[in-house]
């Protein structure tokens, strides 16, 4: 499998998902949202943000409330230390079991 | 129109002809005036661009690879430990592709400090993955950085146009001054496949596994070695390209011709002298001098230096019985960079004689020292009379040690 | 080697010996020789400091760009600098010297050589210049003892070159060196 018929002659990358493969099994920890805690969801408007400013994969959303994509989210945990109300919890990922209905 | 003027002036009208949208240059010494010639010229309205001083010559070159990315087509000038200073970012616009063009005033570098002309700033420079042109007077100067801009964007990668300091940068002379219809008419805009777009947001090189990876796309895309192939084959390719191109510059000029060589009194010569830029024009006035003393002997100019167009070279050599190679750079520790290169060419060929030439090697001119005809004289008419009896070690002329 | 005319000019920092020489090679360059070229040998320029300028002009390409060695004219801003080192080396023999200075014809042999010496400094006061004002003038003088180059050709490239820096002086300065050349030998 070549990549002579790839367009580019150089390093290009776009954002998606995937670029780097599906990084969420890399997690240790889970971020989980406190929606009580959230500015946007308290306010019911898009303000504050900053999590989705730091996340360095942009596995956040602009959302009210804010959403995580976990089947990307690495568990960094810099969204949970920057969250100026700590509305964001890190959580061990073994607290999370699979089950037919999806994870609990 | 005809005029009277420097080589730098020659280089900064190639520039503007060529329609260049950024310049960025660090102006202090090792710069040259082209710069400052620029600088006039975008103040006074004469030159539709964006000129940013930088305070360095690593963030000129970034500010060049940085506009090329988006674009934009660039260019920037430096000089002798200038050019070695942006050294990092040179090997970052050839493997970025950027069809970059960039005078190199030839200057010898330090220790110790010399502001005088000699090759080793740029010779040093010949591994980077950018081309290299040499050019002999203000007439290629001028011609040389217009096809620059459409060789480096043909096969986008960036080149260095080469041209010697004081020597060519400082001396008047005549030269021809095309028209901007006329360079409009050779020279199309500048059009990247990509260039940086916020509706299109894009990584451009970002750290590349030595393996290859599926993209954001689900498409195989480069690992580093195959970006680092493709480099290799385009720049093997180039030589074809700059053949085109050089084609295509005689057929609208009417000057040029030659992409690869210069060559005088070479059609039935027994020895060819080879040299890069001014230095194989003022070898002339030796060859003619020989000659009238009955030995057959020419000159070989280099023009293209990388991609080293190998095979033109061996066919122009390898009738010879001797190849002398005059050099003002030296790869410290063996020889003159162009003489091994010549060398490597002539491996494979034999010639109709069936014997390989042998190639003599001169250092000389380091640093600015004078170059005599009397001591060209002297060592051309030795190589060409006493024959293969030179050591392996390159001479030098004109040292006093 | 090629026919060609060859001058050596020699001044000091800032006197503007190489923008003489530049204006020389225009003229000739218009005077019908495709061939000039002006190489200024460039040390570490300082005012005041010792500086030299090959000109060569032919009716072809100049392809030699090393320093003049044997000139046919030499051309000196500063009569001290004769003092000062070998100015004359190299001249040909019944080659011409051209010298700004004060002093008398006299003072000045050189192995059959034309002799052609002005006093440029007070010429160019009188012209209107600033002091100290003389690669204009010393075209003059050059062109009074060199039948080569034709005056109003001269004048002509001065007032170009000096644009809007007192062309009509420099001009003037030029004109009143090549009436008050004298030349001997």
């Amino acid at each position: 499998m070549g990549t002579r018929q790839y367009g580019r002659k150089t390093s290009h990358s776009e954002p998606g998902p995937g670029d780097g493969g599906r990084t969420g099994s890399w997690r240790v920890t889970r971020p989980i949202l406190d929606e009580q805690a959230c500015i946007p969801v308290k306010r019911g408007a898009p303000a504050c943000f900053i999590c989705w400013l730091y996340c360095p994969d942009g596995t956040i959303s602009r959302t009210v409330p804010p959403k995580i994509d976990y089947e990307y989210c690495k568990g960094c945990g810099i969204c949970a230390e920057e969250c100026p109300t700590k509305a964001i919890s890190m959580i061990e990922e073994s607290c999370f079991i699979k089950t037919d209905e999806g994870e609990k | 129109m005809h005029i009277i003027d420097s080589g730098n002036v020659a280089a900064a009208l190639g520039v503007k002809l060529s329609r260049a949208q950024v310049i960025a240059a660090y102006p202090i010494t090792p710069q040259t005036p082209l710069t400052e010639k620029l600088s006039e010229f975008i103040e006074s309205g004469d030159m539709a661009a964006e000129y940013v001083p930088v305070e360095s010559e690593h963030s000129a070159l970034a500010v060049c690879i940085a506009a090329a990315s988006t674009g934009a087509r660039a260019f920037t000038a430096t000089s002798a430990n200038g050019l070695l200073y942006m050294h990092e970012q040179i090997h970052w616009a050839a493997g970025a592709r950027l069809p970059l063009v960039m005078c190199v005033v030839n200057r010898g570098v330090g220790a110790p400090w010399t502001i005088w002309n000699d090759h080793q700033d740029s010779i040093s420079q010949r591994d980077t993955g950018w081309m290299q042109l040499y050019v002999n007077d203000h007439q290629q100067i001028i011609d040389g950085v217009i096809k620059a801009f459409m060789l480096a964007e043909e096969v986008m990668i960036p080149i260095m146009v080469c041209y010697d300091g004081y020597l060519l940068s400082h001396t008047y002379m005549p030269f021809e001054v095309p028209s901007p219809d006329q360079v409009d008419a050779f020279l199309p805009p500048y059009k990247p496949a990509y260039a940086l777009d916020p509706a299109n947001p894009a990584n451009l090189n970002t750290v590349t596994m030595p393996d290859v990876r599926l993209d954001t796309r689900g498409v195989t895309a480069h690992g580093y070695m195959e970006i680092r192939y493709l480099l290799q084959e385009d720049l093997l390719n180039a030589v074809d390209v700059m053949g085109s191109v050089e084609a295509r510059f005689k057929e609208r000029f009417g000057r040029g011709g030659d992409p690869f060589y210069e060559t005088y009194r070479c059609e039935d010569a027994r020895f060819i002298a080879v040299s890069l830029g001014s230095l194989s024009y003022h070898l002339r006035e030796v060859i003619d001098r020989l000659r009238d003393e009955g030995i057959k002997v020419g000159i070989m100019s280099v023009h293209l230096y990388r991609p080293f167009p190998a095979d033109a070279i061996a066919q122009g050599l390898a009738d010879a019985e001797g190849v002398i190679v005059f050099e003002k750079a030296l790869s410290y520790g063996y020889e003159g960079a162009l003489c091994s290169d010549i060398k490597a060419a002539l491996y494979p060929v034999n010639g109709s004689k069936k014997k390989r030439p042998f190639v003599h090697n001169y250092i000389l001119g380091l640093g600015g020292r004078e170059i005599k005809t009397a001591h060209l004289h002297e060592a051309l008419l030795n190589s060409c009379t006493s024959k293969a009896s030179a050591g392996r070690a390159p001479q030098w002329i004109g040292l006093k040690i | 080697m090629k026919e060609s005319i060859q001058i050596r000019w020699h001044g000091r920092g800032g006197q503007g010996a190489i923008t003489a020489a530049k204006i020389v090679a225009k003229a000739m360059f218009q005077s019908g020789y495709p061939g000039v070229a002006m190489v200024p040998t460039f040390g570490t320029e300082r005012r005041g400091a010792p500086v030299f300028t090959s000109l060569k002009i032919s009716k072809d390409k100049i392809y030699d760009l090393s320093p003049i060695e044997r000139p046919d004219i030499v051309v000196v801003l500063d009569h001290v600098l004769l003092e000062e080192g070998n100015i004359t080396n190299g001249l040909k023999e019944g080659g011409i010297l051209v010298v700004n200075s004060p002093c008398s014809l006299e003072e000045y042999h050189y192995n059959g050589c034309t002799v052609a010496i002005c006093d440029i400094n007070s010429l160019a006061i009188k012209a209107g210049l600033p002091e100290g004002t003389i690669n204009s003038g010393i075209i003059g003088a050059l062109a009074r003892v060199w039948k080569l180059v034709d005056m109003e050709v001269l004048i002509e490239a001065i007032k170009e070159e000096f644009g809007d820096r007192r062309p009509e002086q420099n001009a003037l300065a030029a004109q009143l060196a090549y009436d008050n050349t004298l030349i001997g030998g």
